[in-house]
């Protein structure tokens, strides 16, 4: 247990008889306790105003707004406060009045010096623990959102702001961007820096699963709701109580899904399968996509009005090769976790490989980067990672072909192999698996030309 | 050296030699205890429902003791002492300020129904007068063990904490006395 000084907790007491408040501020400035003292309700809002007040010993009696009633107000705008009933007037009515409208305590007067003390060490503690809690919680969370996120590029560095904002407030967000961009990780972002962050993000990729099965995934189910469903079961809807609930890929819902999505957001509750009791849904939603949705939205394949209800807050995650200036700092970050994980020393990247990193178009973002990177770390032996070490197709196609048909495709292939293999016919057709004649022909066919 | 008058309330308390009392507080702190020869009357303070007398309004009848001079007065009474809000206290002081006063009535073994004790009484009676005295000197209630500024809420609290101060507590009163 840490050491807890008294002078950090501020004991307000509210009581209209003056001897009371002046005996109890006496007896816990003894303990080095800091005081305020109130004579009725208005005066202790006031306080709570002034001052920081971390324990209230409350009067029930008192005129104008009795005790119950002011500790109704202060609970619309402050929770954490402790505090502790003490009347003279104890009934069996108040006192269960009092603990269920969150009152910690209830005590009659006189009390005895021993319960006064102990009640107050009990609300004490409590403070201290949920002073250390709130701690480990903030560096938690400074962790979570530091390390994660990164991106000092200014495309990332707006996606960045955006999150910042959109953040503290419970909008639902939508996510777009191609795959690989890392739209959960941003999702993760925005529950992490949102109030709801105490409670948990539960994911969802809607396009692993068959309709069937998300629909008793989102819901949950009664014990005998259908065949095989021989427990009760809590759906990710519920798992998401208080938290987020992330959607990813959501283009691909049925539209039976769509509807039961839209009546959930609509109504804020739900049933799950087979039950009759609805079930409050309290979550924020975060949706995301590669897809086009306002292009679903007219040919049908998606609804026009969960298109709306979820297209509140719109971020647009940017493609890798729209933020090359970020692949250096993603690959050294790749680079060292790869090597923490695998418990190796961190191989160094070499100037050639990292070009060869920033020239490739990367069509699989980050995650494609992440895993060259991870294959690199795993094949390097010298402690230096070169275009060698990186995967086939990127250390030797920086461009994917420009051309659609077969026939541009083979010919711009072509042109590749015999620029890589200085216009030697021999070894280009050997490479391409062709004989020489065949290679010629194909020249002619594509009017493909030795550089002058 | 700071001096101390000590004040019998109501009557002279049973079975406390205040001769000896002064002995024990002078061999912990240095001060210079005088007794006073006659009890103060605190009818005054009575509360007739409660059949307890209010410790704070015995503060205030020690300070209006024209006749008493010292820097510091304790108040010593067989009767049972209470503020408002609580069921009793063994005493009360002014914090950093000049009066203070305990009373013998919860420190004797008999009201607890135990065999009469003259040794752990005057014992319970030192440490009393030092703790309230402690208060009066500006020490607040003392979260280190073994102090006899420690809190005490059962007369067991008091018997198990030593008649003198930690080390903190006697710097703190090597400054002011």
């Amino acid at each position: 247990m840490t050491a807890f000084d008294p002078s950090d907790i501020t004991i307000m007491i509210v009581d209209d008889e003056p001897s009371v408040r002046q005996s109890l501020a006496a007896w816990f400035e003894d303990d080095g306790y800091g005081i305020v003292t109130a004579q009725n309700a208005a005066e202790a809002l006031q306080c709570m105003q002034d001052h920081t007040v971390d324990i209230i010993l409350l009067d029930i009696k008192m005129p104008g707004m009795d005790g119950l009633a002011l500790q109704d107000r202060i609970r619309e705008f402050n929770k954490e406060v402790i505090i502790i009933i003490i009347t003279a007037f104890a009934t069996v009515d108040t006192a269960v009045r009092a603990l269920k409208a969150g009152a910690f305590d209830y005590t009659t007067k006189p009390v005895d010096p021993d319960e006064l003390s102990h009640l107050v060490h009990n609300a004490v503690e409590k403070i201290r623990l949920q002073r250390e809690n709130l701690a480990l919680r903030e560096s938690i969370d400074h962790l979570q959102f530091v390390d994660d996120i990164i991106g000092e590029s200014a495309p990332m560095q707006q996606v960045l702001e955006l999150v910042k904002t959109v953040a503290p407030t419970d909008s639902t967000v939508l996510i777009l961007g191609e795959s690989g961009t890392g739209k959960e990780l941003i999702a993760r972002a925005i529950h992490m820096n949102s109030r709801r962050r105490y409670f948990p993000i539960i994911p969802v990729n809607c396009g692993a699963l068959p309709e069937t099965l998300l629909e008793s995934e989102l819901f949950g189910h009664e014990k005998g709701a259908f065949t095989g469903a021989q427990y009760r079961r809590k759906g990710k809807f519920e798992m998401a109580q208080g938290g987020s609930l992330f959607l990813d890929e959501i283009g691909t819902l049925s539209l039976k899904s769509q509807i039961d999505l839209l009546r959930v957001l609509e109504d804020r509750e739900f049933h799950r399968l087979g039950g009759e009791r609805s079930v409050k849904a309290d979550f924020r939603l975060i949706c995301a996509t590669n897809v086009d949705l306002e292009r679903e939205v007219k040919t049908a394949i998606f609804r026009e009005d969960l298109y709306y209800r979820i297209n509140v807050f719109t971020i647009h995650l940017p493609a890798l090769r729209e933020r090359r200036a970020d692949i250096p700092l993603l690959a050294t970050h790749f680079v060292q976790r790869h090597a923490r994980s695998m418990n190796r020393a961190t191989p160094e990247l070499s100037t050639e490989a990292m070009d060869v990193l920033l020239t490739h178009d990367w069509p699989g973002n980050v995650r494609e980067l992440e895993n060259a990177i991870e294959r690199a770390v795993v094949i390097n032996k010298s402690g230096v990672i070169t275009p060698a070490d990186l995967p086939l197709q990127i250390g030797r196609n920086s461009a994917p072909p420009r051309g659609t048909s077969l026939s541009e495709m083979e010919k711009e292939h072509i042109q590749h192999m015999l620029d890589e293999n200085a216009w030697n016919i021999s070894r280009t057709a050997e490479k391409l698996g062709i004989d020489r004649v065949t290679l010629y022909n194909k020249l002619e066919k594509y009017g493909l030309k030795r550089p002058e | 050296m700071r001096e101390v008058t000590v004040i019998p309330l109501g009557s002279h308390p049973r079975d406390v030699e205040l001769e000896q009392l002064k002995t024990g507080i002078e061999r912990v702190i240095s001060v210079e205890i005088t007794i006073a020869p006659r009890p103060l009357d605190i009818d005054g303070a009575l509360d007739v429902s409660r059949k307890q007398y209010h410790s704070t309004s015995i503060l205030a009848t020690l300070l209006q003791q024209s006749d008493v001079q010292t820097e510091r007065v304790l108040g010593i009474t067989p009767f049972d002492l209470f503020v408002p809000v609580l069921t009793f206290v063994f005493g009360q002081a002014q914090l950093n300020d000049r009066a203070a006063v305990f009373s013998t009535f919860r420190l004797h073994n008999e009201f607890y129904g135990l065999p009469r004790s003259g040794e752990l009484l005057m014992g319970r009676c030192i440490k009393e007068a030092l703790h309230e005295l402690g208060h009066t000197f500006g020490l607040r209630h003392c979260i280190t063990q073994p102090c006899v500024m420690n809190s005490s809420t059962y007369v067991e609290d008091i018997d198990l904490k030593p008649a003198d101060f930690c080390l903190p507590c006697r710097e703190h009163l090597g400054v002011v006395l």
